[in-house]
């Protein structure tokens, strides 16, 4: 067991850096660099700017030098704690993401917690009751939800509590809240605004997991400590609670691993629909801008949060079902 | 004496039929079964022919805009009129400006009807790119002089048909998700093909591979890749360029399935029988391993095609993916950004239904066929 978690986290350091390879190539590959989508936009706005000041602006920056030398100067800046530095902001990444991560992970785990609460229950009266109208309906709802890009649902339920509530349920903050430092007014005000984007990414994937769900308890129901019980005379729903559910939603935790990542990255698109103040509409905005380091350190930051989503979820796999970690050592 | 003589040979024809029918045909029957799934897949096949010949469908040119036109809600067709059953019709309407708002209204004026009429004329357009026609599906009589056609679905800010865009919209969506995953399918079988046949250091690097790009965020990988493209390429280039960028990260689940299949069937009875009667290697493989397992691919295939479609999507809804002029579903979304839009003109949410109609009918279809692909298991 210990040498199985030991192994995996050998391999991490070397993921990571085979990642943050990936993606500074990932944000060097549009043409140009972030000088030139500078210079494109001030002379959109009618401003011209002279070669040397140009010069001066690439060296201050550190465009000038080769590829590699620009990745090692980010890398072990990166090791000693530096995020860098964003072109257009004019300020530290880290400042820029801090606050941002906190509320994604904040978010994200949120709506996990309301996939499973919501998943859980419908994949056991699913599977207790198979085949009858309430298991049909649910089907069919996990079908469309399969179906329907979060974005728009975010849309439709934008438009919605609009319509019925006349509340524009944007951002994450009050205007009175949004540069406040934290506070417990604060908190609440997200309180207050933070269930839609929680539904919104919630429900992306209910339908996945209470088919998990619905399908291992099928198999738990039909074994014979089921019947054990049953013929001792336990009520049905406490039967069904108190062991086959206990087995059947054991490996939903696993499902950490490949949920947590996708809805990290689904948070994106709907952040940048509902303006949340995540991460996704930041990273958006220095990608087209080609603001370079910033967006390069969101990539690694997204890409090491999957990494460690998948290792928890193979650690908890491996506590969980002795026969994978006979495999993996 | 002659009626049991008839039935029973027939009887014992179809048990037998059952021993030396072909996999694919067993497949078929077991689909057949499946109500909902043969029901997608005529909607499946419908779209299908839409994205084929998209501007039979359309009543005018998608690309015409006219600014005196903007944000005509749905107008529906209707089979009343005065109370009195009638032939399908729609209402013309009249636009008026709102003194305090200075928008547009339109009032339906129940004066002006304008019955459908099939195989209409209307705006020229080539027959699969050769074929100069300016027939369509559905056109309008009774208009004006110079009136353009009722916007069935509404318009949008720049007053273009949202009927006619959704009907040209499909062929790029649809053909992403089938140019992606054919992409993605033929990388997956030749990889996974190759690291299950050969095993050993191939399988090995290919695996971890496989493993490096799965662990990839697939969002931000892709909004990077696609905010590479230059804002200067022609629309052809960026679609080929998406589909790409869709198929880097979409073939290695197919490999893996692949791979799976290969291992289990290196060791099946009937290819150690072809191996031992000489088949060569490449015999072995595409007459006597591939058709074993076609059903599966084409399974995977299916239910892979609605998660491109998706991904073109909302890669176009935040402009990185295609780009007007292009038409896509994504694309036309785009006008339905933020929540002003959407409610000052709900009717932009219309693509939205389109896709989620394609996607579910997609999935339903996949899953009837994965259920399928095993006509052994009965």
């Amino acid at each position: 067991m210990h040498w199985f978690i030991l192994k995996r986290l050998l391999v991490f350091p070397i993921l990571i850096f085979v990642f943050s390879i990936i993606a500074f190539v990932l944000i060097q590959a549009p043409p140009g660099d972030y000088l030139t989508s500078y210079i494109a936009e001030l002379a959109q706005g009618g401003t011209t700017i002279g070669q040397e000041e140009i010069d001066a602006l690439r060296r201050q920056f550190g465009l000038d030098r080769p590829l590699y030398v620009q990745y090692g100067i980010w890398v072990s800046n990166l090791l000693q704690g530096d995020l860098g530095y964003s072109f257009e902001w004019r300020r530290s990444n880290a400042e820029l993401i801090g606050e941002r991560l906190m509320l994604t992970l904040a978010l994200t785990t949120l709506s996990l917690l309301f996939t499973w609460a919501v998943a859980i229950p419908i994949g056991i009266v699913s599977a207790t009751r198979q085949y009858s109208v309430v298991d049909y309906v649910f089907t069919v709802l996990n079908y469309i939800g399969l179906a329907t890009p979060n974005f728009l649902l975010a849309l439709v339920l934008m438009w919605l509590a609009f319509d019925n509530l006349g509340i524009s349920v944007t951002g994450l903050f009050s205007p009175e809240f949004q540069n406040a430092p934290w506070s417990w007014a604060r908190f609440g005000d997200m309180m207050s605004k933070i269930w839609l984007p929680m539904i919104v990414l919630g429900t992306a994937g209910t339908a996945q997991i209470a088919r998990v769900v619905r399908a291992n308890l099928l198999d738990e129901l039909g074994k014979p400590y089921t019947e054990m019980a049953r013929a001792k005379g336990l009520p049905e729903w406490r039967l069904v609670l108190k062991y086959p559910t206990r087995v059947a939603i054991a490996p939903v935790v696993s499902t950490l691993g490949w949920y947590f990542p996708q809805l990290l990255s689904g948070g994106l698109v709907v952040a940048v629909v509902m303006s949340l103040p995540t991460i996704g509409p930041l990273l958006l905005r220095a990608l087209i801008g080609q603001d370079m380091y910033l967006a390069g350190t969101i990539i690694l930051i997204y890409s090491v949060l999957t990494l460690i989503g998948t290792l928890v979820s193979d650690i908890l796999l491996a506590l969980l079902d002795p026969r994978i970690r006979m495999d993996g050592a | 004496m002659a009626v049991p003589e008839t039935a029973a040979p027939a009887r014992a024809e179809r048990t037998d039929n059952v021993y030396v029918a072909p996999a694919w045909k067993m497949t078929w029957w077991r689909f057949r079964k499946h109500k909902l799934a043969v029901f997608s897949l005529w909607i499946v096949g419908l779209i299908a022919l839409i994205s084929l010949v998209p501007h039979f469908f359309a009543t005018t040119d998608p690309h015409a805009t006219s600014a005196r036109r903007a944000y005509i809600p749905v107008q529906p067709v209707r089979f009343v009129h005065e109370g009195r059953p009638a032939l399908p019709f729609v209402y013309g309407v009249v636009g008026e400006r709102n003194q305090r708002t200075l928008r547009m209204e339109w009032v339906v004026d129940e004066e002006l009807r304008r019955p459908l009429r099939l195989f209409a004329r209307g705006h020229e357009y080539r027959l699969l790119g050769l074929i100069p026609s300016d027939l369509h599906l559905i056109g309008f009589a009774n208009l004006a002089e110079g009136e353009p056609t009722p916007a069935l679905l509404g318009t949008d800010r720049l007053g273009r048909d949202q009927w006619s865009r959704l009907m040209i919209g499909t062929q790029i969506s649809m053909s992403i998700g089938l140019v992606a995953v054919a992409l993605s399918t033929l990388l997956g079988i030749l990889l996974g093909g190759i690291s299950g046949y050969f095993g050993g250091l191939t399988d090995n690097v290919i695996q971890r591979v496989i493993e490096l790009l799965q662990a990839l965020p697939p969002i931000p990988v892709w909004l990077a890749l696609s905010a590479a493209l230059p804002r200067t390429w022609p629309v052809t280039l960026v679609y080929f360029a998406i589909t790409v960028i869709l198929a880097l990260l979409g073939w290695t689940r197919l490999a893996r399935e692949v791979r799976g299949r290969f291992l289990s069937l290196r060791e099946e009875d009937f290819v150690t029988a072809a191996r031992l009667v000489g088949a060569s290697r490449a015999r072995i493989i595409f007459s006597h391993m591939v058709p074993s397992f076609a059903s599966h691919i084409i399974a995977a295939v299916t239910l892979a095609i609605p998660l491109m479609i998706l991904n073109e999507t909302f890669l176009s809804f935040l402009g990185l993916g295609m780009r007007p002029p292009a038409i896509s579903w994504g694309v036309m979304l785009q006008e339905a950004q933020n929540l002003q839009s959407v409610v000052n003109a709900p009717w932009l949410l219309l693509p939205g239904v389109f896709v989620i109609i394609t996607v579910l009918a997609l999935n339903i279809l996949g899953d009837g066929l994965r259920d399928a692909a095993d006509p052994y298991s009965n």
